[in-house]
């Protein structure tokens, strides 16, 4: 039956354009969400194919327990050690700073603070947020380091301190936002119990919804972790270019984004052992990453189901 | 008067009195925080406002410290940015509302929020990397703002589909069955209905995540920014046929975090004086960008909610 | 019938607005001092509401606002004046909730919680204090051999027997319970109902319940509110075989509710 009304008076074919045109619209829209899948692999795919002549040339061994990164001397070392000790130290010194800060803004923020509060705090967190990372060093390097050099004494222009304190100020937020929507997701009623037998505030925030939160905020720690292994500016900028095996933060030193950094802006000819080298140190980079990130992700979700 | 008032008033101060120190600790560390930012800019402000006038803003690099600009650089930044918008915003938008509207639970719709996830985790260095293997070199694009621009875009790809999900989910079920009831296909529910509806949230979004595709340097450097850049790319727009030149695409470049980078680590003291003006432009525009998008956002949500 | 109790509490004139809803209006009720009151109407009249009040748990959500008195005996106190403090009525009256919430800690932790706030240390007289709590609660023999295993690896009805023993702990004169079996299964329903009957021998209770059977079985007195109104107040098997108002006979009856 077809009521003759214009366009529409052919309603089979109507209904088949209108069928192949939503094919269309979900292939197309498909293909667009599927570039993300590509990025994905293309990213492993490009680590492994250009570094793998390079650990062809240098040996899996040498270049994960050798403690020297020397490429450009005679006889030249290939050990990640150096550059991994860089950025395994500024991580954690970094993280000494964010997760006591970040945490317990997130408590305040979720158990205390009153909405007036929240109006110019989320945006001052948000703030700090955005600030682009290069400002960041420039701030480490021109700021921070002076001021430690006057509580230091003997600190040097480059050291690990300065900048893991900023990268730690910078992450803050980011541990803040992700504790408390650990801790907006405990339910009310537990909060309702506490306060029932008489528990103040502080009391509530701490003994019940905290470790209540506890999975999701050990979890934005974990990623926030990632986080500060992943920067670069600040470093490059404040720590000094110098690869070295070090565990004292007053020292300078290279990290793995340091290197890749300091090197893709020299002029590295295509094939050559220190064009590769750029790769193998991303690949390490890369999976240092995303083994945190998995952790975090997994923290989150095997302990999340515990508290109810 | 309560038999046990003397036990209860002891236990209620001292429940009250650890609420104050705890409201004042968290207090303090905001206003650490607030320091924090203050001296920051302040420092940037007073270090490079001597430098900051019409004349840097419209000189190119040089040896010379006073005499140096960042005209190369803004408008180094300004192209690589419309690049990374053209790219990332049909994109993110697409697989945005592919996975909010479209995609059926099953594996390939946790491969695509799994890959997600892990892109949004990567440093953001490893992008320069994929960039310098793939697009530079790879597909021979050269270390030019095409490449820049497409990095930036995949570094923010997963910034835009995540605000346009979250935009599109903010758009009632109620709408969206109206249409459906009406006979419309979902493409034209999505297209003419739900999209329009969730437009703020999305450009908020995009424009958050340009945001951050400014200041970003790490990508930037591993392409192969230049530092010292004494030319702009050549005008888009030409006196001959087709009056579209594209050529500015292929050419060398350079952007303000990389020119501020490249100040900084001059030993000369009065580089960093530049580095700190070129700094204050960069954060002006980031701030101004992030006031725009904050301004989208609380127009809509007061429309929304009158 | 004879209504001529000692009250352990005397609602006067309660008024109870959220905003601008009025939730409660103009309640005056009396309490039975060792006795258990039942709550009981249909979804949305107020019981809940009216239960909260005497603990101040709506002082946690802005934009409420009480009207009237609840005089806590034997001293008078009003529990809603402005100048006495939420935590002051909470030491007195403790509270167990309709879904069992048990804190993520250990079956110790959660009875000690009460006696920590009320300041004690000493770790003998809280071990004393838990298993005294733990036996009234019919939980001890149950749990005595696994006190620090968390609250959580407990069943419904043993989480609901830890929230009671948690609120029997600090040994309030008076203790509410918000349909406290709604979320259990009917043995451990009965096992609780069991636990508020012999409760009454040391404390009043105030209970809400939308099952009107349970009220019978376990409550003295009865209270039936409707949109906010008291309707009808008496002892229970009165109400229940000779209801006095039309609305209690027909909610009752079953003709709604």
């Amino acid at each position: 039956m077809s009521a003759s009304r214009g366009k529409h008076h052919d309603r089979p074919a109507f209904l088949a354009r209108r069928r192949r045109r939503e094919r269309w619209a979900e292939s197309a829209l498909g293909a667009a969400a599927s570039v993300v899948v590509l990025i994905a692999l293309g990213i492993l795919l490009t680590l492994l194919s250009e570094s793998l002549p390079f650990f062809r040339v240098v040996g899996l061994w040498d270049f994960l327990f050798d403690t020297e990164w020397t490429p450009l001397f005679e006889r030249a070392h290939f050990g990640i050690l150096p550059l991994l000790s860089a950025t395994l130290l500024t991580g954690l010194l970094a993280m000494l700073v964010a997760v006591p800060l970040g945490v317990l803004t997130a408590v305040w923020l979720s158990e205390f603070a009153s909405m007036r509060t929240r109006e110019w705090a989320k945006p001052a967190l948000e703030l700090l947020s955005s600030i682009p990372t290069v400002v960041f060093g420039y701030f480490a390097l021109l700021f921070v380091t002076p001021l430690l050099q006057q509580l230091i004494p003997g600190l040097p222009t480059f050291n690990l301190l300065a900048p893991s304190l900023v990268i730690g100020l910078m992450i803050v937020p980011y541990v803040s936002s992700l504790s408390e929507d650990a801790l907006r997701a405990v339910p009310m009623d537990l909060r309702e119990a506490a306060f029932s037998m008489g528990a103040g505030r502080w009391r509530a925030a701490l003994w019940v919804v905290l470790p209540a939160a506890a999975s999701g905020v050990t979890a934005s720690a974990v990623l926030a972790l990632s986080r500060a292994l992943g920067e670069t500016m600040v470093v490059a900028i404040a720590a000094g270019q110098q690869a070295r095996l070090v565990f004292d933060p007053r020292d300078g030193a290279a990290t793995l984004t340091t290197y890749i950094a300091q090197v893709a802006m020299g002029d590295v000819p295509r094939h050559s052992l220190a064009y590769q080298s750029l790769f193998a140190v991303g690949l390490s980079l890369f999976l240092l990453t995303l083994a945190f990130n998995v952790l975090g992700y997994w923290i989150r979700h095997r302990f999340g189901e515990l508290s109810r | 008067m309560n038999p046990q008032a003397h036990v209860h008033h002891r236990i209620l101060h001292g429940e009250h009195r650890r609420d104050a120190v705890f409201a004042l600790v968290g207090l303090l560390v905001m206003l650490v925080i607030m320091w924090v930012l203050a001296a920051l800019f302040v420092r940037l402000v007073v270090d490079g406002a001597g430098h900051l006038d019409l004349a840097f803003l419209l000189s190119y690099p040089s040896r010379h410290a006073d005499q140096a600009g960042i005209l190369a650089a803004w408008v180094g930044s300004i192209l690589v940015l419309l690049v990374t918008a053209f790219a990332a915003v049909p994109l993110g938008v697409a697989a945005g509302i592919y996975l909010e509207e479209y995609a059926q639970r099953g594996r390939w719709s946790s491969m695509l929020e799994i890959s997600i996830g892990n892109l949004a985790g990567v440093p953001s260095i490893v992008y320069g990397l994929l960039a310098l293997g793939l697009l530079v070199q790879g597909m021979h694009l050269g270390q030019s703002i095409l490449s820049a621009g497409l990095t930036l875009a995949m570094l923010i790809l997963p910034m835009v589909i995540v605000s346009t999900r979250e935009a599109l989910r903010s758009v009632s079920v109620d709408l969206r069955e109206a249409s459906l009831a009406l006979g419309a296909s979902r493409w034209q529910t999505v297209w003419h209905h739900v999209l329009p509806q969730a437009m703020p949230g999305i450009l908020t979004g995009v424009i958050l995540g340009l945001s951050r595709a400014i200041g970003e340097t790490a990508p930037v450097i591993v392409i192969g920014a230049l530092s010292f850049l004494s030319f702009l790319p050549a005008a888009p727009i030409s006196a001959t046929p087709p009056f579209v030149n594209l050529d500015w695409l292929y050419s060398p470049f350079t952007v303000l975090p990389i020119q501020v980078f490249h100040w900084i680590s001059r030993p000369n003291p009065d580089f960093h004086a530049n580095a700190a003006a070129a700094g204050v432009v960069l954060v002006v525009l980031n701030l101004a960008m992030n006031a725009v998008a904050l301004f989208i956002r609380q127009r809509a949500r007061r429309r929304q909610f009158g | 019938m004879d209504l001529t109790f000692d009250a352990k509490a005397e609602v006067r004139d309660l008024s109870f607005h959220y905003g601008s809803v009025v939730a409660l209006k103009h309640i005056d009720l009396r309490v039975a001092s060792h006795e258990v009151t039942a709550l009981i109407g249909p979804s949305g009249c107020g019981k809940t509401t009216l239960l909260r009040c005497f603990n101040r748990m709506h002082d946690l959500y802005p934009g409420s606002r009480y009207e009237g008195a609840i005089r806590l005996q034997p001293d008078g106190t009003d529990l809603l004046d402005p100048a006495i403090d939420p935590i002051e009525a909470r030491l007195r009256i403790g509270m167990v909730f309709q879904k069992p919430n048990p804190f993520p800690k250990s079956i110790f932790d959660n009875v000690a919680f009460g006696l920590r706030v009320q300041g004690e240390k000493r770790s003998a007289i809280l071990a004393e204090r838990v298993e005294q709590a733990l036996r009234a609660a019919a939980l001890w023999n149950e749990v005595k051999d696994r006190l620090h295993a968390s609250a959580l690896t407990l069943s419904g009805g043993q989480q609901q027997r830890l929230c009671i023993a948690r609120s029997l702990a600090t040994e309030p004169e008076m203790l509410l319970f918000d349909e406290p079996t709604s979320a259990l299964d009917p043995a451990a329903t009965a096992s609780i109902e069991e636990l508020i009957t012999a409760l009454k021998q040391r404390m009043t209770v105030l209970l809400v319940t939308h099952n009107m059977q349970q009220a019978g079985r376990v409550s003295k007195y009865t209270a039936f509110l409707h949109a906010g109104e008291l309707i009808e107040f008496g002892e229970t098997d009165q109400m229940f075989t000779r209801p006095q108002k039309k609305q209690t006979e027909n909610y009752i009856t079953g003709r709604f509710g």
